[in-house]
């Protein structure tokens, strides 16, 4: 029996019986993907169409219903778009570059989150999460019929997992009972209560903070202009804060500040939320309630990522408090990280070694995600009365000076983290900017023919800016340099190399290069 | 006047969170003295007594 959990939103792949249910010894695969949400699709799509076989296993046959993730970020929209998955999240989702932040009935600040123009993509789309999954599983089917090695399997649930020092064994649960299978490698993409990570006894730890947060989303048809909205202290949740967002299909998402001692089943029920709304929204506003959830917010993290041939990625491995949309936006740097890493080690172009590299990049960009979901959550919910005072004084002062205004802090938004010191940088040019440094990702622009980050694909490639360089083995992309091109990856240089890794991360640059130079490097980036 | 109407602390977040974590642990007579400490040592930095006392006019003013 596989327990229903939740309730889906759309099924989309339902049980079929597999040939390794047949089979008289368990049937090994490369990678088996445990968890069908966002990073476990993520993975799979990514996986299979740079040719790793692998297996999903999803103990639901479909998309969970309830928004959950709606905030999706620039990197997170370049990294679909790469998956070939893009364009139906973009299309759909609902593009917004403004915040406001209110204190009571006071617009006391905005914000402009991508106030620089020549990129491809928004800063942030809203996309409920249910569109945001099924877009890839939609992705995946299509790759499928092109010869991808992905295998969904819904209704799947796993018993047991025993981790040896090269492979794992899995027990698997079906409606038609259990079966084994066995894993080159597993990456646990089950979520913050991760059953793999419980199985195999992992530690997950952190803070959890004295607050809750009722998140209502509601259908209305509303003036709202498209922008994020957050109040410090509003009249209709007094002493508390709320947040505003619109989502697609004219659904809203309303996150009220609870505090700490709540009655967690008397928020969920309409005597108590419909009256908040209404409040909120005022009398004339007619809504219908879509989703509603209680949540408090925890930052989380296991000591490493990778043990043996388990990964972890996504909230399986760190959970942070959602103000920031640093969740499932930093669950797909995961997927973005290690997919190409695993990539390689299958097709023999690198050695296992680089895998370690996992642990070491996505625990630095993990820690900088939770450190800023730590920092928004303390300026929210005052853990002190000096820290209350404090974050009063800020909101006093911002009414009367533009001096304090990066001190309020209503979330920090995701951006990607800069792999500063990873074991697979290479060469750098302090000349050329600080933005497009090794370790960094690649900033968008356009070049002839389209979008640089459309150019740049799926493999390691150079980038050679006014300059010319064949290397064996590696493409080159030639741009001349337009003045958004010159301030992107020139600054002080005439011209420029880069070596750009197949997740688009800068992993060497130049002003001029010799060919065994680039190759260098690529050996450097991909572990040595 | 500019220096009161323009950020101008680096890394604001990591400022915010150290001067917090400074006040960790005192009782509230400790962190006024702290504060008052503070006071003086970030006038002495600032120096310049116009600025000073503007200063000390906007925040009496925010506080209002």
């Amino acid at each position: 029996m596989v327990d229903v959990r939740y309730e889906t939103a759309f099924t989309l792949y339902p049980y079929q019986r597999s040939a390794d249910q047949d089979a008289a010894t368990p049937v090994r695969h490369p990678v088996v993907i445990v968890g069908g949400g966002p990073v476990g699709m993520g993975m799979a799509l990514d996986l299979g169409q740079k040719g790793v076989p692998c297996v999903v296993l999803d103990d639901h046959d479909g998309v969970g219903i309830g928004s959950r993730a709606i905030c999706f970020a620039k990197r997170t929209l370049e990294i679909c778009d790469r998956m070939g998955a893009g364009d139906p999240m973009v299309d759909l989702g609902v593009v917004w570059n403004v915040g406001k932040v209110f204190r009571e009935e006071r617009q006391i600040y905005d914000f402009n989150l991508l106030p620089e123009e020549g990129h491809k993509r928004p800063a942030f789309i809203n996309l409920q999460q249910p569109y945001f999954e099924k877009f890839l599983v939609e992705r995946i089917r299509a790759a499928q019929s092109e010869g991808a090695p992905i295998d969904i399997r819904g209704k799947n649930a796993v018993l047991s997992v025993d981790a040896q020092d090269d492979f794992v064994t899995l027990e698997v649960d079906s409606p038609e009972g259990p079966y084994t299978i066995e894993a080159d490698y597993l990456i646990a993409c089950d979520g913050a209560r991760s059953p793999v990570r419980g199985m195999l006894g992992h530690d997950f730890t952190g803070r959890v903070f004295e607050d809750n947060f009722l998140i209502c989303d509601v259908k209305m048809k509303a003036q709202f202009p498209t922008e994020r909205w957050f109040w410090f202290d509003p009249p209709f949740n007094p002493g508390q804060s709320v947040l505003l967002h619109k989502q697609p299909d004219d659904i809203w998402r309303i996150d009220f500040q609870l505090g700490w001692d709540i009655d967690r089943k008397a928020v969920v029920q309409p005597e108590y939320y419909m009256p908040k709304v209404q409040a909120m929204l005022g009398p004339d506003v007619a809504f219908e309630p879509e989703w509603v959830s209680v949540y408090t917010f925890q930052c989380m993290s296991m000591d490493a990522y990778r043990h043996g041939p388990v990964f972890f990625a996504g909230d399986s491995a760190h959970q942070v408090s959602p103000f920031g949309a640093r969740g499932c936006n930093g669950g797909m740097q995961d997927v973005d990280n290690l997919a190409w890493k695993l990539a390689a080690v299958y097709h023999g172009e690198a050695d296992a070694k680089l895998l370690e590299s996992y642990n070491e990049e996505r625990k630095h960009g993990a820690e900088e995600n939770i450190l800023n979901s730590s920092r928004t959550t303390d300026f929210m919910t005052p853990k002190s009365p000096i820290a209350k005072l404090f974050r009063e004084s800020v909101l006093d002062l911002v009414e009367h000076t533009d001096a304090m205004r990066p001190l309020v802090n209503s979330g920090r938004l995701s951006m990607p983290c800069v792999y500063d010191g990873s074991s697979l940088n290479g060469p750098d040019d302090a000349r050329m900017p600080a933005r497009t440094r090794v370790g960094a990702t690649v900033v968008d622009a356009p070049v002839s023919g389209g979008w640089l980050i459309d150019q740049l694909g799926n493999d390691f490639k150079v980038l050679a800016v006014n300059c010319d360089i064949t290397v064996e083995g590696l493409e080159t992309l030639r741009v001349d340099a337009d003045p958004l091109m010159s301030e992107r990856y020139l600054g002080d240089a005439g011209q420029a190399v880069y070596l750009i890794r197949p997740d688009q991360i800068v992993a060497a640059r130049w002003e001029t290069a010799t060919p065994a130079e680039v190759i260098s490097a690529l050996q450097t980036a991909k572990g040595g | 006047m500019d220096v009161l109407n323009t950020p101008r602390i680096e890394d604001p977040d990591g400022f915010y969170a150290e001067l917090l974590g400074a006040h960790e642990g005192l009782s509230e007579a400790e962190s006024h003295a702290l504060n008052a400490r503070l006071v003086l040592l970030l006038a002495n930095a600032v120096g310049d007594r116009d600025v000073l006392t503007a200063t000390l006019n906007l925040a009496k003013k925010a506080g209002g």
